[in-house]
């Protein structure tokens, strides 16, 4: 893949590009109206880190709570608001908005697209969004306190036995909900229509390629979730029985519809992380990306595979055995494409000439640890083995496996890999490796043991616990609150970083990038594209 | 990395000593617990089965990236190969996955089928969850009936007794089971979803409200067997533990035939009290009992309640207006917006107790007394 | 205007530039209009996409009821009357039908089945008597909900008459017996030798319309 020449061309029109920068307007009212998607890219970026060290508060709670036995800190009407609102902050909030922030950004200067290709509805769609959390928060603080049922809001316990900002929660989700479906729709328009000329399909990076299809997910399951909440909205306020048995309704057709919802949710919040890594570990390996087009087609099939398989969480409900054999089947069938990927990096790793720079460090522990929780969700698919898995820390284990050292781990690395294009400067190395051990050690010990406390039979979402898993849930959040202080030196960093503090790199950057966005200089112009490269 | 695989090869130290040492019943801290049916055997047979491929996957998968960290470093001099690409090596790694799979879903499937035995059952328990406590009726024994609440002293869980070995796993009365024949557990719920499980039988199954789940088992041995309610249910959720006595055929015959007594005998207590009329001493006293048990989670020992989502009993209008009597006893048998109904826990010389109680404790001294008789009025209509 | 104008002329200029250069093999870049236009198009697309998932996650409800219908997932048995036409009764086993009967939370009636179970043939009729009375000194008008287990056995129970397809309205302090006749299809699977089939009783008298209790008192 090669460019023509469109630094040159940027250049030789001077006139131009500073008539451009002159009508940036300054200071907040450049942030509240700007149309651009590398600011747009920030803010959004901002916002969930914002978002997950508020999250990450909350977890703390969590874990100050379960550091011992018996109930110190909150009391349990409290610890399930911390619950609910740590999940719904952490999906909605950080990790969603992470990789839309990371989309605004690198899409357009991935394809050779001067911005995104709905500039305006791109503001709106960040903006509406710190609306809809502080709906969220503020409901904590309202007579009976905010959402207490969990993030999966599971009827009646949301409708019938709720307080009554269950309204405030339904608002807000409705917004998220808005917010992320045109962002979504923004991606698909951008990716379909703005490519530069040349940039076939199958010459689009991979990080692209993932969250295309992830937009098509978002497009598709976010309406239902909408459905979803405004269903309980009616129950709990209008006196619908869609969920009540004793109106014809049927509590556990909630289930269905929500996980028809949050399965396609799960791939949401992985797929653009495997566009990530696929994307870093052909850098640091030199060498290109093993099996792009298996890649391709294996991201395809585990979108297509996610809209079968909601059911899988739902094994205790009491289904047919067909039910359970078929939901069993297929969820065991998308460890296959998942497993190419895993293939796939480690084939692109093998022969290659590695350095373990910051960035390629999270990304090998993303293989390491998103595999750790991909196996045990094999485990989880195994219906009998899940009638003693579900509900339990096992399954927190498994997800915050495949979130926080997956997902979160992939946006940190994504953050590493392209700050020092975005702001023209390296950042503090020594800080980056500081904040990956820590995180990598205190991360293990957060959530390695809580297998092991889950095996032995403690259910998840509880406030206290028996004695016998005193010991195995006092590391646990010593994990956690070293895994919560290691965030700090990421702020830390991250600040730096923007007040352009370090030194100045290359237009490359990375030994062995590849790709348009690392043809143009450093730091990123506020205008890139503006004529299309041509692609070879 | 170097940590990881530490971690990972203690890991499988751990697990490996634990799947030796760990006999029948044996509580493992670490790992899933046999338990004590054939069913449970079955399962955790399968747990460690998958346990094991999904290691050997790893660290086979692990081997090969780690190989070529350290062989293939820049630093030692490393030169890039230039393949991208080899269609043979994906099919290869798409089919045998595939196969795996197979090996791993043919075990599995055969479990699960097993688990699905709808022959006629010995014993039928009707278990109803409620927030927070469990409901057991035996359906060839209709008068023995009773609730399991958690048994764990309110002073423990706000650390000022030292908590006991059973600490959130003890209830006061646990259900009794036969060994050596197969139980059948019909599962439902009264207001939320609640899950009944208890690991050492491999059963977890939702109670839903409405509708109702069915569950089964055959144990093996005698023994005592905790669990816990295991889908969020609220704000008790932690609290509402599972415990089940496992006896054999003879004794758990014995123990019924004096369950069927004492339901007798309670009844022409209940009766008894429903003819006479308690004192205020008697009355203060059993309501606090009643009161510490059933109502302190959430109207708090002092009777300030959580306001807003659990209100104060002290001074409030329901617990001290005369004419508001009738009101307060409808509340606690029919429950009231978060508040669940009492009506079928206790017994109407509780309920007139405790009403009696909250009228007169924490300095809300109306003087007001309830009778058994008042309550039975309401419930009754007689 | 001066920018809009200024640069779409430097669009232009550079689009000829490619005409010129690689006529053959390159789609003729757009101008800003076009693309707009274009990109307009295509969210407007994705839109209805949108709107018909948001149309299609109310459709769940009525989808998940026929999915019921067919899988008997979750033991719900038809609401509507059967008819007892020719059916073949199959002699050759016997299938235990056993009754529970629950009153939900807050809800004062008292409520039983006459017979705790029944023996009977797939095909025979069986037919069973429930007991209900209103101890409170109000009008109740309650909802029978009913549910099976195992859940795959509800395909197969057909109920020819039963107080669970209607609002059952008491008086305070009224009682009544409450019929419900059914038979159990002889195509019911082989290995399915028991079957339960639980009754709910919810009060629904805050929900239903007040005209239903101005009727119940007049009556």
């Amino acid at each position: 893949m090669s460019t023509e020449t469109v630094n040159e061309a940027h250049d030789s029109d001077d006139g131009h590009d500073a008539h451009h920068e002159h009508h940036i307007p300054k200071g907040l009212l450049r942030w509240l109206f700007t149309t651009n998607h590398k600011d747009i890219g920030t803010l959004y970026l901002w916002f969930a880190f914002i978002m997950f060290l508020i999250g990450g508060a909350m977890a703390m709670v969590i874990r100050a709570e379960l550091f011992q036995p018996g109930l110190q800190i909150v009391d349990p009407h409290f610890f399930n608001q911390m619950t609910t609102v740590h999940g719904l902050i952490m999906v909605f909030g950080a990790v969603m908005p992470a990789f839309t922030g990371l989309a605004n950004w690198l899409v357009p200067m991935m394809i050779g697209a001067p911005d995104m290709a709905l500039p305006r509805m791109n503001n709106w769609s960040f903006w509406i969004l710190p609306f809809a959390f502080l709906i969220l928060l503020s409901s904590l603080f309202m007579d009976g306190g905010g959402p207490a049922f969990g993030w999966t809001f599971y009827a009646p316990l949301s409708t019938q036995y709720s307080g009554d900002s269950t309204a405030l929660f339904v608002f807000s989700v409705h917004i998220m909900g808005i917010s992320s479906i045109m962002g979504a729709i923004n991606v698909v328009v951008t990716i379909l229509n703005m490519r530069a000329p040349g940039m076939t399909y199958m010459k689009m990076p991979l990080f692209v390629w993932t969250w295309l299809i992830t937009a098509f997910l978002l497009i598709a399951v976010m309406p239902v979730l909408a459905g979803a909440v405004t269903m309980v909205l009616t129950d709990k306020f209008f006196g619908t029985s869609f969920f009540d048995a004793a109106g014809g309704g049927d509590p556990v057709m909630f289930q269905h519809i929500f996980w028809f919802f949050g399965h396609p949710e799960v791939y949401i919040m992985i797929l653009p992380a495997f566009g990530i890594i696929s994307a870093i570990v052909p850098t640091f390996s030199r060498k290109k990306l093993f099996g792009y087009a298996s890649m391709v087609y294996a991201t395809a099939s585990i979108a297509l595979l996610s809209f079968i398989v909601w059911a899988h969480h739902m094994f205790t409900t009491g289904m047919p055995v067909a039910a359970e054999m078929f939901f069993m089947f297929a969820t065991m069938l998308i460890s296959v494409p998942t497993g190419v990927k895993v293939f796939n990096w480690v084939a692109t790793m093998w022969r290659g000439s590695l350095t373990f720079e910051v960035p390629m460090m999270f990304a090998i522990a993303f293989i390491v640890l998103f595999t750790i929780g991909g196996l045990s969700g094999l485990m989880l698919a195994i219906t009998p083995a899940d009638f003693q898995y579900h509900d339990t820390y096992f399954v927190v284990a498994h997800f915050h496996y495949v979130l926080v050292t997956g997902a979160v781990f992939s946006i940190m690395a994504a953050v590493y890999y392209w700050l020092p294009k975005w702001t023209g400067k390296m950042f503090d190395i020594t800080l980056g490796k500081w904040h990956f051990w820590c995180s990598l050690i205190s991360v293990n010990l957060l959530f390695f043991p809580m297998h092991f406390v889950g095996l032995a039979g403690m259910p998840r979402r509880i406030p206290d616990y028996a004695l016998q898993f005193a010991d195995i849930n006092k590391w646990v959040s010593i994990g956690g609150f070293a895994f919560g202080l290691s965030q700090l030196i990421f702020l830390v960093l991250i600040i730096k970083a923007c007040r352009k503090i370090g030194e100045p790199v290359s237009d490359q950057v990375w030994e062995g990038a590849e790709g348009l966005e690392w043809e143009i200089p450093s730091p990123a112009p506020y205008h890139t594209f503006e004529t299309p490269p041509f692609i070879k | 990395m170097n940590r990881i695989s530490t971690l990972l090869t203690g890991v499988m130290l751990a697990f490996s000593n634990s799947a030796i040492a760990t006999t029948a019943a044996e509580r493992s801290d670490l790992n899933l617990r046999p338990g004590v049916s054939d069913i449970s055997l079955e399962v955790y047979d399968l747990h460690m089965l998958m346990f094991w491929i999904c290691v050997v996957i790893g660290v086979l998968v692990f081997g090969v990236m780690f190989y070529s960290m350290v062989m293939h470093r820049k630093s030692t001099g490393a030169k890039p190969a230039n393949f991208h690409e080899n269609v043979k090596v994906e099919v290869l790694w798409t089919i045998i996955p595939f196969v795996i799979l197979i090996a791993m879903a043919w075990p599995a499937a055969t479990t699960l089928i097993a688990m699905e035995d709808t022959s006629e059952a010995d014993v039928t328990i009707l278990v109803t969850g409620s927030q927070w406590k469990w409901h057991y009726k035996y359906q060839d024994n209709p008068d023995v009936e009773f609730f399991s609440l958690l048994a764990t002293q309110q002073e423990q869980i706000n650390n000022k007794f030292t908590k006991g070995e059973n600490y959130l796993l003890e209830v006061d009365r646990p259900l009794v089971i036969p060994t050596g024949k197969k139980v059948r557990f019909l599962i439902t719920s009264d207001d939320v979803i609640h899950s009944w499980w208890v690991p050492d039988f491999a059963i977890k199954k939702d109670a839903n409200p409405g509708f109702i789940n069915e569950a089964w088992t055959n144990v093996n041995e005698p023994g005592i067997y905790r669990g816990q309610c295991a889908e969020l249910c609220g704000k008790d959720h932690g609290f509402m533990p599972i415990v089940v006595i496992a006896k054999g055929p003879a004794e758990y015959s014995t123990w019924l035939q004096e369950q069927e007594t004492a339901a007798i005998r309670a009844n022409e207590e209940e009766q008894r009290l429903l003819a006479m009329n308690m004192s205020m001493d008697e009355l203060m006293t059993q309501g606090k009992k009643v009161y510490d048990t059933a109502c302190v989670a959430c109207h708090q020992a002092n009777g300030g309640g959580l306001p807003p989502m659990f209100p104060a009993l002290k001074g409030s209008k329901i617990a001290m207006e005369k004419q508001n009597i009738p009101v307060h006893i409808d509340y606690i048998i029919n429950g009231k917006n978060n508040m669940p109904a009492f009506g079928k826990q206790l017994t109407m010389s509780e309920i007139a107790a405790v009403v009696t109680y909250e009228r007169n404790a924490w300095g809300n001294n109306t003087g007001d007394m309830v009778q058994a008789k008042d309550v039975n009025l309401m419930i009754n209509g007689k | 205007m001066s920018k809009q104008s200024e640069s779409k002329h430097t669009t232009e200029k550079s689009s000829a530039a490619f005409e010129s250069e690689r006529a053959s093999d390159v789609q003729i870049p757009k101008t800003r209009a076009q693309m707009a236009a274009e990109n307009a198009k295509t969210a407007k697309k994705l839109v209805f996409v949108v709107i018909g998932m948001l149309g299609f996650s109310f459709a769940l409800v009525p989808l998940y009821d026929v999915f019921c219908d067919l899988t008997g997932i979750n033991g719900k048995p038809s609401n509507e009357a059967a008819v007892y036409e020719s059916v073949v009764i199959d002699e050759s086993r016997t299938v235990k039908v056993e009754f529970i009967t629950r009153t939900h939370s807050g809800m004062a009636w008292e409520f039983e089945a006459r017979t705790a179970d029944i023996r009977l043939h797939p095909g025979e009729m069986g037919e069973v008597e429930f007991y209900v009375r209103n101890p409170s000194d109000r009008d109740i008008i309650a909802q029978a909900i009913p549910s099976i287990s195992p859940g795959t056995a509800a395909l197969y129970v057909n109920k020819t008459e039963c107080f669970c397809f209607k609002h059952q309205p008491l008086k305070a302090g009224e009682e009544a017996l409450m019929p419900m006749k059914f038979y159990v299809d002889p195509q019911l699977p082989k290995d399915i030798t028991v079957l339960t089939l639980q009754y709910t009783l919810y009060d629904i008298s805050a929900t239903v319309k007040p005209a239903a209790v101005v009727a119940m008192n007049n009556s």
